[in-house]
């Protein structure tokens, strides 16, 4: 049984262009882990450039692939640090990521398996977030004093700064696990 | 300029004589706590007065990094004894992005994004 939040949307398998990375989330300790989400991330947004060529003679052809390739690497740095922060370790479950391109937009989908509580936790706010106001969220986010290294902010800043459509899927894996899927929508 | 943090990707630098501390680089550490030392920095570098953080070479910043600087921004509005100036670039992305939320913490922070 599946629960959404926001804009999900379920991909069909006639998948158009596409690329996914998948990471076994026990194999290596998080603070050498870390170093991986740039790596990754950086290797996802210069991927994408590919799509987007730069004109020669158009100087608006290479301003638009900076700020495309500088959005995918800020959105998919943040969906990786949250899946490894998040993520629990005692579960055998993959991290992964996809990106599904499209015509007028790349669309993101991360997921990865936390404990039941975490991802309850996690379903509460992103269930705020769904329906608040972006900026409103933001300063009140921060001016809570609240422990902004999480989730949240990241999140907040996909919407409000990329204009970017969120929705997560919830499902129970059994014996307390839950796996959590986030999809990023970002029009380009 | 003087090295005063720096970290394999990053480095931050401090002028004295213009008051102007710059951040160079990337900038993806894991959470406020790895954050530490440049909000630490930051926050002691001028007591009152002017006082520049230039960002125009920072290349990258993850959400926490932009935790850290909006940490900073609400801490000086509070204080009342800085006059601060943010100096950004229109050539790195995520500061056109995400810069001018700053502005919305602190509107008497004055903003150039050249």
């Amino acid at each position: 049984m599946s629960d959404m939040v926001g804009r999900y949307r379920e991909c069909g398998a006639a998948t158009k262009e596409g690329l996914e990375l998948s990471f076994s989330a026990s194999s290596i300790p998080l603070k050498q882990r870390w170093r991986n989400n740039g790596l990754s991330a950086d290797f996802l947004a210069d991927y994408v450039t590919t799509f987007f060529p730069r004109v020669e003679n158009d100087p608006k052809s290479l301003a638009r692939q900076q700020e495309i390739r500088g959005a995918v690497n800020y959105i998919a740095n943040e969906l990786l640090e949250n899946a490894m922060k998040y993520s629990d370790e005692h579960l055998t479950q993959p991290i992964s990521i996809k990106l599904v391109m499209e015509a007028d937009s790349i669309l993101f989908v991360e997921s990865n398996a936390t404990n039941a509580a975490r991802g309850r936790a996690f379903q509460a706010f992103v269930t705020e977030l769904a329906t608040s106001d972006p900026t409103e969220l933001y300063v009140t986010q921060l001016e809570r004093g609240v422990e902004t290294g999480g989730s949240g902010l990241g999140l907040i800043t996909m919407v409000n700064d990329y204009g970017a459509q969120l929705g997560w899927k919830f499902d129970d894996l059994g014996d307390g696990a839950m796996r959590v899927t986030t999809q990023v929508l970002l029009e380009i | 300029m003087e090295i005063v943090v720096s970290g394999e990707q990053y480095s931050v630098e401090w002028d004295a004589p213009t008051r102007t501390a710059a951040l160079k680089g990337i900038l993806r550490l894991n959470g406020l706590e790895e954050y530490g030392p440049i909000a630490r920095f930051l926050s002691s570098a001028v007591p009152e007065g002017k006082m520049t953080l230039d960002v125009r070479s920072l290349e990258f910043l993850n959400s926490s990094g932009i935790a850290m600087l909006s940490k900073f921004v609400i801490e000086i509005r509070n204080r009342k004894t800085v006059d601060l100036n943010v100096v950004g670039s229109t050539a790195i992305s995520w500061q056109g992005k995400s810069l001018a939320n700053l502005c919305k913490l602190m509107p008497s922070l004055k903003m150039e994004i050249i």
